[in-house]
C-alpha cells in the first residue's frame, strides 16, 4: 500500500471528524434559530420569519437567519479591553470550544454501518470517531471538567466583577452537580456493565427496557444535574443577565463571543446525546429498530433519524423548560444539589446495585418474567418514596416571607426621630 | 403609603402543600402552559405583509386630516382653537379675509408638524366646525424633517384619500360634534 496514504481506519475516522464537526456547528447555528423561535411562539411572537435566500426575495420561514446571524458577529469588532490578562483571555474561548467538540470523539451519533468491504477497514463501521475508546463516559466526564476551566479563565481573565462573580458561580455550580451527574451515570453504568456508551445503548436495545423506566429516579436526578451541567436555566446563574451582565463573557465581543455562545449550544447538544443515549435508549424504537449488529443500509439510516429525532426531542424540552421555570437563586441551587440530588441520587445507586447483585436470586424466585418486572418496579417504589420524603422535608425550600417582629409604627417612629436628630445635627455648626 | 395605612391588608403566605412541595405536579403545569402558548395564534401582526386591525377608525388618532366641506372647500374657519389647544404647539396657521360669504376668516396656510404632534387629539375635541380630525393611517413615514411638515394641500389630500373609508366623525357616527 502507498505510505503517503493514511490507513483506511484514519481516512474512516477523518471522515467521521469531519461529518461531526461540520454537523454540530451547523446544529448550533440552527438551535440558535430553534430557540429564537420557540421563545418567540411561547410569548405568542412569530419569531425571525424574514431572513431566506440572500439576494432574492424568498424567505423560506427565515432559514437564512443563522447566516445572518453569524456574519454579523463575526464582522463585529474583535475588542480588548485594556485591562485584561491577554494570554488567558485569548485562550478560555479556545479552551471551551475545544473541549466541547472534543467531548463527541466517544459519543456514537448512530448505531452501525453495514459492512462496506473496503480491505483494511475492520466492519461493521460504527457511527463513533474512536470507536476502540474503552471508557467513553470517563471521557465525556473529564472533557466537560475541563470546559469548566473556559469559564473560569474567561470569568478570572476579564479582571471585571461580573465576570468573575460569573466565574465563582459557575465553578461552584458545576461542582456542585458534577456528583449526582455522576450517581446517576453510575446507575447506568452498573446496570449495562460497561462504559463505553455504544454498549450502553446496545443493552438497553438487547433488553428493550430503557434506563429511564428501569431507573427513574436515577434518570430524574441526572436530568435536573445536565441542565445545571449545561448551565440552561433554571440553572443559568453564571450568566444571569439581570444580574450580571454577561457573567464571564461580559468582556467578550466579536468571534471570541461566538466561540463561548457556540460552545455554550455545544453543551446543550452533549447533555441531550447523554441523556437520549445513556436513559431513552439511543437509536432505539420497539418494533422499528432490531437489537442486533447486522443492519442494512435502511435499518441503519432509520436508527440515525431516531436517535436525531430524539435528541432533538430533548432539545425542545430544554428550550421549553426555558421559558417555563424561573432562575433558582443561588442558595437554592446548592440546597438542592446537596441535599435533595446527592442524596436521591445515592438512594438510586443502592437500588440499582442491589437489584443487579440480586438479580439471579430474583430470576430463581419469580421467573425471567416476575424478575424483570421486579428489577423495574423495585426502583420505582424508590422513586415514589425518596421523591415524597425530599418533598415532605423540603431542604431546598426557603421562607420567603418577611419577618415583622417589630410593630410597623415602632419603625416608623424610629425613622422619623432618625430624620429629627439629623435636622439637628445638620443645623448646629 | 404609610405601613400602618388601615387601606393596606396584610396577608400571610400559605404553606405549601404537598403537590407543591413536590415540585413535580407544578413543573408539569408550567410546561403546559408554556406548551399551549407555543401553539396558540400569535399576537404579531406580520408587517407590511399584513395590516395591524385597528379597533375603531372612529376613535383612533393617526394622521390628520382637514375635512371639505360639500362643495369641495376647506371646512376651516381659521379661528386657532386648535393652534390654542395643542399642548405640543405643532399647528401654524396664517389667517386672511374668506372669499366666501358664510364666513369671515379662512386659512391661507394651515401646517402640521408630525414629527412634534403627540398624537392627543386635542385639537380635533377643540375645533368648532369638525374641520379637523385624525384619521386611522398608523405608519407615517418620511425621509426629511421638511417632508414631515404637512401643509394644507396635503393634509386635503388625507382627507381626498380617506374620506371614502372614513366618514367624518359627526355625532351620528360616535364624533364629537
Amino acid at each position: 500500500m502507498n505510505a503517503i496514504l493514511p490507513s483506511p481506519a484514519t481516512l474512516a475516522a477523518l471522515v467521521k471528524i469531519g461529518l461531526l464537526v461540520g454537523g454540530l456547528m451547523t446544529a448550533a447555528a440552527y438551535l440558535v434559530l430553534l430557540e429564537r423561535w420557540i421563545a418567540a411562539w411561547v410569548q405568542d411572537r412569530r419569531g425571525p420569519n424574514r431572513v431566506g435566500i440572500p439576494l432574492t426575495k424568498i424567505r423560506l420561514f427565515g432559514l437564512g437567519q443563522p447566516l445572518a446571524d453569524g456574519l454579523k458577529i463575526i464582522l463585529k469588532e474583535d475588542f480588548t479591553p485594556k485591562h485584561v490578562d491577554r494570554i488567558l483571555y485569548n485562550a478560555a474561548p479556545l479552551v471551551i470550544l475545544a473541549a466541547s467538540l472534543a467531548i463527541f470523539a466517544a459519543i456514537p451519533f448512530g448505531s452501525v454501518l453495514p459492512p462496506l468491504g473496503i480491505p483494511g477497514l475492520p466492519d461493521p463501521v460504527p457511527f463513533l470517531v474512536a470507536p476502540g475508546l474503552d471508557v467513553g463516559v470517563l471521557w465525556v466526564f473529564a472533557l466537560s471538567s475541563i470546559a469548566v476551566y473556559g469559564v473560569l479563565l474567561g470569568g478570572w481573565a476579564s479582571n471585571n466583577k461580573y465576570g468573575f462573580l460569573g466565574g465563582l458561580r459557575s465553578s461552584a455550580q458545576l461542582v456542585a452537580y458534577e456528583i449526582p451527574l455522576g450517581l446517576g451515570l453510575l446507575g447506568v453504568v452498573l446496570a449495562a456493565g460497561s462504559l463505553k456508551l455504544d454498549a450502553i445503548m446496545n443493552a438497553q436495545a438487547e433488553s428493550g427496557v430503557w434506563y429511564a423506566f428501569a431507573q427513574p429516579l436515577g434518570f430524574l436526578v441526572f436530568m435536573v444535574a445536565s441542565f445545571a451541567e449545561a448551565a440552561r436555566l433554571p440553572f443559568d446563574l453564571p450568566e444571569a443577565e439581570q444580574e450580571l451582565v454577561g457573567g464571564y463573557h461580559t468582556e467578550y465581543s466579536g468571534i471570541k463571543l461566538l466561540l463561548f455562545l457556540v460552545a455554550e449550544f455545544l453543551h446543550m447538544i452533549t447533555a441531550a446525546f447523554l441523556i437520549v443515549i445513556m436513559f431513552l435508549g439511543g437509536w432505539h424504537l420497539w418494533g422499528v429498530t432490531g437489537s442486533s449488529q447486522e443492519v442494512t443500509w435502511v435499518g441503519a439510516l432509520a436508527r440515525f433519524a431516531i436517535l436525531s429525532g430524539k435528541i432533538l426531542a430533548v432539545i425542545v424540552f430544554f428550550m421549553l423548560v426555558r421559558w417555563s421555570w424561573p432562575r433558582f437563586r443561588f442558595d437554592q441551587l446548592m440546597n438542592l444539589a446537596w441535599k435533595v440530588m446527592l442524596p436521591l441520587g445515592l438512594a438510586n445507586l443502592v437500588t440499582v446495585a442491589a437489584v443487579e447483585e440480586f438479580r439471579p436470586q430474583l430470576v430463581s424466585a419469580l421467573g425471567p418474567v416476575g424478575a424483570k418486572w421486579a428489577a423495574i418496579g423495585l426502583p420505582w417504589l424508590v422513586f415514589l418514596v425518596g421523591w415524597i420524603t425530599a418533598g415532605i422535608l423540603t431542604p431546598s425550600g426557603t421562607d420567603n416571607t418577611p419577618i415583622r417582629t417589630r410593630d410597623p409604627l415602632d419603625i416608623e417612629r424610629d425613622i422619623l426621630h432618625h430624620d429629627d436628630r439629623r435636622r439637628e445635627l445638620a443645623g448646629t455648626p | 403609603m404609610k405601613p400602618t395605612d388601615p387601606a393596606i391588608t396584610w396577608l400571610e403566605e400559605k404553606p405549601l402543600g404537598l403537590t407543591e412541595r413536590l415540585y413535580l405536579p407544578l413543573f408539569i403545569q408550567g410546561l403546559t402552559t408554556t406548551a399551549r402558548h407555543m401553539v396558540s395564534p400569535k399576537v404579531t401582526v406580520n408587517y407590511p405583509d399584513e395590516r395591524p386591525r385597528v379597533g375603531n377608525p372612529l376613535i383612533y388618532r393617526g394622521v390628520h386630516r382637514l375635512n371639505r366641506d360639500p362643495e369641495g372647500r376647506v371646512k376651516c374657519v381659521a379661528c386657532f382653537l386648535c393652534a390654542t389647544a395643542c399642548p405640543a404647539h405643532c399647528i401654524d396657521i396664517v389667517a386672511t379675509e374668506s372669499p366666501w360669504p358664510d364666513r369671515e376668516k379662512y386659512p391661507e396656510s394651515f401646517q402640521i408638524d408630525e414629527l412634534r404632534c403627540i398624537f392627543c387629539g386635542m385639537c380635533e375635541e377643540a375645533c368648532p366646525v369638525d374641520a379637523i380630525e385624525l384619521t386611522s393611517l398608523l405608519d407615517l413615514t418620511g425621509k426629511s424633517r421638511e417632508e414631515m411638515i404637512f401643509d394644507k394641500e396635503k393634509l386635503l389630500s388625507v382627507f381626498d384619500m380617506t374620506k371614502d373609508a372614513e366618514p367624518m366623525k359627526s355625532a351620528a357616527l360616535g364624533g364629537t360634534l
